[in-house]
Parts: structure tokens; sequence; C-alpha cells
């Protein structure tokens, strides 16, 4: 009998399936005879003790200081080398890839951005500390702690030389991925760098099938494109670009002074040595001043028309965010132009918000990424006209350099200098001089 | 480009200039995103009464197993012979039989324990975070069903790759105190 009440009190909540919107009880927790104690809800594991994050900060510290050293002062490739995989394996393998400085990008402009939004610190400490090793030793981080950059270093078996307008041209990537990145993350839709970070998939050795193709392609790319990834994506490479151009210390090819003996020409598989220039030909220096003038005043121009594009982009930029699909789809459907609802729409109803409120919310946000896209379109209208201006500036080497944007201070180009020869010849002496004293 | 003495020294001083700003700005950064730090990390955790049971949480996670699993609250559960959660609807009979399971791994226990109540536990090994379980008890019973993180397995992305594609946005940082949000807690016990 007791089991057709309980089928009777099943039709029942047929019946009335509103009811139990919020856990009220269709069914009384039921009075057992038999003494049966009901189990306690099973208490779930706790969280992974926040000390690893530490641990990690620490460990980016000390592999830094240690990169500084093997990179500046030792000048040791085949060191420099270990240590990059030691952090590979750590960094990428061990920890998963997560978190890493490209991706602590977004966190701290979520932080700029929304005030309910508490930063991990192991998230700005990642942020920050290879922006503080940058601005004093140059690009350390990407030369021997940055696992994305070491994965696609370690695979690079026959560089072929990338033209300076081709590398320039697709750096522009990796400026639209930073604005993007930080565009996303400020309006709180979503984490893009994270989301299209390819090597992760390799790190956790599992993940979406898209980006485990991109991670591939990329490393195939890799063996013989010297880190594609780094060179034309990475926004956070494009930081330190900038920062590394300021930088106390940074890589010298010469231990000592330049003999010009141009050994080191093909050297970097970055293509990030710069020969020495001459004067401007007497000719060319007038032509330039002009195409100097002309592409200041193009500037603006650009600016104006990135600003105005990313403006028009405003529709398709604010879809990014899951609140502005969700209000589209729910209007398409209550006027009629499609059948059916999604999951989205279904969870929207069963919220018992209007949904005047939810076009409310998505106008609002519409507009946010109108400014913002306009802004995203100036920016990368500012870099592209930057770069043209950049190319009629010249600026005067008297010697073989690492160009302090590109280096990646992998120190690949150390042994191609003869005066390197000579100062490792003159180390071993005093150590075998000590040795005999 | 002529170089004199004079134009040295202010390109030195500018570059200074902005050696300096840019420390401190990372300083700053450093300063206000420790000042907003609330001295506990977060982690990714599923608001019970926000998820509808889509079964985006058993494909969309980064693992190969997913980190979510099924919680059954004991103190909200009826205890039903019909369970809307444990059977298919309209089951050939109201046993443990595989065609009446409407779990596709078999994670949930049907237990007898007195008429007409039977206990419905989750072996969590077997669970996938499919959730289909958690839509039939929702929308026909207690709903003392429910999907939640496992934090033994959760990889606590920097992007969760299931909140980025939950419909109903149930996915939420919360403090890694209180790892958590369980139903059925501080009900009638």
């Amino acid at each position: 009998m007791t089991r057709f009440a309980c089928i009777a009190m099943f039709t029942m909540a047929l019946l009335v399936p509103c009811l139990g919107a919020r856990g009220e009880m269709r069914f009384p927790p039921p009075e057992f005879e038999s003494g049966y104690q009901f189990p306690q809800t099973t208490h779930p594991p706790t969280a992974r003790s926040a000390l690893y994050e530490y641990v990690d900060a620490a460990l980016l510290v000390v592999t830094l200081l240690l990169a500084s050293h093997l990179i500046l002062r030792r000048r040791s490739r085949r060191a420099i080398f270990v240590l990059m995989i030691a952090a590979l394996f750590y960094f990428g393998f061990w920890r998963d890839g997560c978190i890493c400085p490209i991706g602590a990008i977004q966190n701290v402009t979520l932080t700029a951005f929304d005030s309910t939004y508490a930063i991990p610190l192991a998230a700005a400490a990642f942020f920050v500390i290879p922006l503080v090793f940058t601005l004093f030793c140059g690009r350390v981080f990407c030369g021997a702690a940055c696992p994305l950059g070491a994965i696609q270093d370690a695979v690079l078996i026959h560089p072929v030389r990338v033209p300076r307008w081709l590398e320039s041209g697709l750096r522009l990537l990796a400026y639209t991925y930073l604005g993007a990145g930080v565009l996303f993350a400020a309006m709180g839709s979503t984490f893009l760098i994270c989301r299209y970070d390819p090597f992760i998939g390799f790190f956790r050795m599992s993940g979406n099938w898209n980006i485990l193709i991109l991670g591939v392609s990329l490393l195939l790319i890799g063996l013989f494109v010297g880190r594609p990834y780094c060179r034309f994506l990475c926004p956070y490479g494009v930081i330190l670009r900038h920062l590394s151009r300021l930088s106390k210390r940074r890589v010298t090819i010469t231990p000592t002074e330049c003999i010009k003996c141009r050994l080191c020409e093909d050297a970097c598989p970055f293509g990030a040595i710069r020969e020495p220039t001459e004067d401007w030909p007497e000719g060319e220096y007038k032509i330039a001043k002009k195409r100097l003038a002309l592409f200041l005043m193009l500037l603006p121009v650009l600016i104006a028309a990135g600003g105005w594009g990313g403006y028009s982009l405003k529709e398709r930029l604010a879809r990014m965010h899951p609140r502005v699909r969700t209000a589209e789809r729910v209007f398409l459907e209550e006027t009629g132009q499609v059948t059916g609802t999604t999951n989205a729409s279904d969870a929207f109803r069963t919220t018992g918000q209007t949904s005047e409120f939810l076009y409310k919310d998505a106008t609002k946000i519409r507009s946010r990424f109108a400014v913002g896209g306009g802004l995203l379109g100036a920016f990368i209208g500012f870099v592209a006209g930057g770069k043209l201006v950049a190319l009629s500036v010249r600026r005067r080497r008297t010697e073989y350099e690492a160009d302090p944007a590109g280096c990646f201070a992998c120190g690949r180009c150390y042994t191609y200098c003869p005066k390197e020869h000579e100062r490792l010849k003159e180390n071993r002496g005093t150590l075998l001089a000590r040795g005999k004293q | 480009m002529p170089s004199n003495k004079e134009d040295m020294t202010r390109r030195k001083f500018l570059r200074e200039g902005l050696w300096g700003t840019c420390l401190a700005g990372a300083g700053t950064a450093a300063g206000l995103s420790v000042a907003r730090n609330n001295q506990d990390n977060t982690v990714w955790q599923i608001d019970p009464y926000k998820c509808i049971a889509c079964g985006n949480c058993a494909t969309y996670c980064v693992l190969e197993h997913s980190a979510v699993k099924c919680i059954q609250a004991y103190a909200i559960c009826g205890y039903c012979d019909l369970c809307t959660g444990y059977l298919v609807p309209e089951p050939k009979a109201l046993d443990t039989g595989a065609e009446n399971e409407l779990c596709p791994t078999g994670a949930i226990k049907r237990t007898y324990v007195e008429d007409p109540y039977y206990e419905y536990t989750i072996d969590e090994p077997l669970c996938n975070g499919c959730g289909k379980c958690v839509k039939g008890c929702v929308a026909f019973g207690n709903g003392s069903l429910f999907l939640q993180v496992r934090h033994d397995r959760c990889l606590n992305c920097n992007e969760c790759a299931i909140a980025a594609a939950c419909p109903s946005q149930a996915y939420k940082r919360v403090p890694a105190g209180q790892p958590y949000l369980l139903k059925g807690v501080g009900a009638k016990e």
C-alpha cells in the first residue's frame, strides 16, 4: 500500500512542479521506525592548501635569480638550457601550467575593474615578479623560466630566418591578443588568454581537441620558426619587450668589445641580432625625414580608423559575454523568431527575472563594449602607426648587438663570439692557476 | 641622427624616468592586489540552486574524468521507492535492474531501509558528473542530489573550462576556506 502512497505523491508532485524551486520538500523526510539513522553527507575533501602557491612564487624568484646569474654572469647556454628544461617540468608538467604570468595579466585586469574580485596572491606575484626582473636583467623570464617558451625552444631544430618586415607585421597579432585579453577580462566576460593557451593541453596531458591541435601545429611550426608563440602571439611578451628596452643589464653578445667579425650574424634563431648601422646616405636622409613626417601625420588617422573599427565591432565583441548571448537568445524566443529553448534560456527562466531586466543588462554591457571596443581598436591603430614611425627612425649602432626587445636571453649567441672564447680560455687559465696554488 | 652630449643626457634622463615609472607601476600593481586580497584564495564551485544539470560538467572539464561529482544530501532526501533521480521515467520495475537505472555509469546504489523507504548512495569513483540524476531529482523530487566540484580533483584553473560553458552561470569563485556550497546543511536532522 505504502508504495502506492509514494506513487500517488509522485503524481501529485508532477501536478505541482513549481513548488520545489528552492529546496522546498515535496516529500518530507520519512520518520523511520527501524531506528535507521541517515548518514551525514560525506564531507567532501577540502581545497588544496594555498601553501603550494607560495612555494611556486618562491620557486619563481629562485629560478629567475638563477637565470639572471646564468645568463648575465656565467654566460653558459648549456646551463641555461638545463634550467629551462627544469622550469618546463616544474611550472609546466608538474604544476599543470597554471598559474602563469601570461594568464595573470587578466587576473590583474579584473582586479582593476571588478571590486568584488579578490586576486589570488600567487597570480599577483606571478604577474609582478617577472616584470621586476625584466627591468633589472632583461627577458630572463622568457629565456629560462617560462614553460611555454621552454617547450618551443626545446623543439627548435632548424631555424629559418623570418624577414624583419614580416616579423614586425605578425607581432601586431600579439598586441591585438593582449588588447583583446585585457578587454574581455575587464568586462568580466571570459579569460581569453587562458582559454586559448596552446600548450596547456600538453602540460595537463588532456584537454580540448581544438586547442591540442593548435598546440601541435605551433610546435610543428616551431621546428623551423623559433618560438612562434613567443614572437607573434604572447601578450605578456609584448609587455616584457618594452620593459626590456629599459632594463639596467641585458644580454650582450660579446663579453668585452665587438670586433665586428660578423661571426654572430646568423647566431640568433629569433632574428634579434642587430648589425651596426652607418650614417644615412645624404639623399636618403631627406626622404626618410619626409616619410617620418608622413607617418607621424598618419598616426592619428590610424588611431581614429582603429577606434571606429573597434566601435563598429561592438555587437560581436559583446556576444563574448554570456549575459548578452542569453539576452539575444531570449529575445529571439520571445519574439517567436526561433522555436524551442536552449539550456541558457531555460536557466534564465528558472531565475524568475523579467526579460526586460535581462535586456537592460545586455544593453548596459553592449554600451561598455562599445567604449572598450573603440579603445581596443584605437590601441591597435596606435601600435600599427607606431611600427610605421619606427621604420623611419634609425638608431645608430657601432657594433653587433642583441636587440633588447626581441632577445629571449636564450644564450645561443655567446659561443659565436671569438671574444667569448678568449674569456673562457682566460677563466680556465685562472682556474688552473688557482688549482696549482 | 646628430648626437651631442646634451642630447644623450636628455635621453638618459627620459630612460631613467621611464624605468622608475615602470618599477613604481609594477609596485603599485603588487600593492593594490595585496590590499584587495582577502588573505583567502578562491576556488571554483557550483551554486546548486543555479545549476540546471545540463550535463556540461561531464564533458567540458579539462580533466579526462571530470572534477565534478554528485553529492547526496541525506537530510533532505525523501527516500522514495520511485526515485526520479535513480529510475528512468517509466521504469519496467522499481528495482536495481540496469534497464531501470538512470545513471549511465551505475554510480547510485539503492539499498532497502524499511518499507517503503530506500537509501540512495553515490559511489563517487563511478560518478562522472553528468547530472542526469540531479535533473530527475530536482524536477520531481526534493532536490537532495546536487553537483559539486570536488577539490581533490579540481586543478583550480585560472579560467574554468566548465564555467565558461555553463549556461546558467552557476560557477563562481568561493573562498578556499569554505569550498563547498552544500544543500541540506542546517535542514532538519
